[in-house]
């Protein structure tokens, strides 16, 4: 049995875990709202990227031909895995969510005898793919020292992609990312970057357009832009999940110590007055004995 | 007064305007365009230059943006810019940055192909410069 000056100490350090689980609950609150914002910022380019790019994919699917960033170079042999996840740990399962179902993918590929890539961002992802995959994985980006994610950071990531595609390096790339669906739920994601899926053009879009310079040229220069902005926005949800993840860890982590607290207390003072008792039968014992 | 049109200016972090407008100057990869309300369906890439937006509200804004594309129909023109600020917030050091960067791409460029693409580009970062600077 612990005595009451260790228990006195325990009830000191899970009080300070619990005013530090609370300070980090409350900054990841702060930034969980500069991140959704900047994710809400970024939704209208996106949504109109998709648009114009169904659009547009459409007018060039009757003729001419698509770039093979977009439609993919006919193999399915070596998949490349972009596994986005987040700097910095206590954010509950958050990182080992995206990095189990990259897991997943992985076993399933290499079952049916494919070849498997991966590139991460972020340094979690990194960690714990490295323990299984490290042969597999050919570079890794490190966001560790951007505060605020800008579209520079997606685009060069979006490049190092696309020069790897051209070298003939692999023939599929998947990104995997978690969506931010609320500040509790995030849903790891896998999405397939190329070749890419176009999605359903909106009824009545189908203008006749004229291109300027020509419909082929504009997709050249749409297709690597899309890129870039799908792993933007991945980055962009990768933020606030990452948020709303450490949020809810550390909220947990608070209530946690407090029941900690209040159980070491109830101990504490029961074995205070244990003491206090047995000093006090020993006091009358000895004077009822005189 | 002139018809309007619903125009929008989004870059990848922001929407920057949203609004009716009366006539757009975009600068297109193949000159420069005036857009009003009932244009015909166009998609177009444009270079690094100076958008102006006159809005149904009066007066008349500038932006910086580089590079994109825009799309335009009868009843709206949306422009997807890679890049964009207000003219007048424009950081020069920023721009500076950029001139070096495509001067950097141009000298050391591995075929003919990609040089001339890093000079035209560049080209048209100084164009803009010099649009901006003096005003």
């Amino acid at each position: 049995m612990a005595s009451l000056k260790d228990l006195r100490n325990r009830i000191a350090s899970v009080k300070a875990t619990q005013k530090i689980t609370k300070a980090m609950q409350m900054v990841a609150a702060a930034k969980l709202r500069r991140a959704q914002e900047a994710a809400e910022a970024a939704r209208p380019y996106s949504e109109r990227m998709d648009a114009v790019l169904a659009n547009i994919a459409q007018a060039v699917a009757g003729g001419g031909e698509a770039p093979a960033l977009m439609t993919g170079n006919g193999k399915d042999d070596v998949h490349l895995l972009v596994v986005a996840t987040a700097d910095r740990g206590l954010c509950g399962g958050f990182n080992s969510q995206i990095a189990r179902l990259a897991r997943d993918h992985i076993r399933k590929l290499t079952a049916e005898g494919k070849k498997v890539k991966i590139l991460t961002v972020g340094r979690k992802g990194y960690d714990m793919l490295r323990r299984d995959y490290a042969q597999l994985i050919i570079d890794r980006v490190e966001l560790k020292e951007v505060k605020q994610i800008g579209f520079a950071n997606a685009d060069e990531i979006a490049k190092k992609v696309i020069a790897r595609f051209d070298a003939g390096e692999f023939d599929v790339c998947t990104l995997f990312y978690s969506r931010f669906k609320s500040v509790i739920s995030q849903i790891p994601t896998a999405q397939p970057l190329i070749p890419a899926a176009t999605g359903e053009t909106e009824e009545g879009s189908n203008a006749v357009y004229e291109y300027e310079p020509s419909a082929e040229e504009i997709l050249g220069d749409l297709v690597p832009r899309n890129i870039a902005v799908q792993i933007f926005r991945a980055l962009l949800e990768n933020a606030a999940g990452e948020m709303g993840a450490k949020m809810t860890a550390m909220d947990n982590a608070t209530r946690n110590a407090g029941e900690m607290i209040d159980k070491l207390t109830i101990t504490y003072n029961r074995q205070r007055q244990a003491q206090i008792t047995k000093e006090l039968i020993e006091i009358i014992s000895g004077a009822e004995a005189l | 007064m002139a018809e309007s049109f619903k125009f929008e200016l989004v870059s990848p972090e922001r929407l920057l305007i949203s609004e009716e407008v009366e006539q757009v100057i975009i600068p297109g990869t193949d000159g420069e365009m005036t857009v009003m309300a009932s244009h015909a369906p166009i998609m177009t890439t444009i270079k690094p230059g100076v958008v102006t937006v006159k809005p149904v509200s009066g007066g008349e804004q500038r932006y910086a943006v580089f590079g994109g594309f825009a799309d335009i129909l009868p009843q709206g023109c949306t422009l997807l810019a890679e890049s964009a600020v207000p003219a007048d917030r424009l950081d020069r050091a920023e721009l500076q940055k950029r001139i070096d960067d495509a001067r950097h791409k141009a000298e050391h460029a591995e075929d003919l192909d990609e040089r001339s693409r890093a000079e035209l580009y560049l080209h048209q970062l100084t164009t803009l410069e010099g649009a901006l600077i003096p005003a």
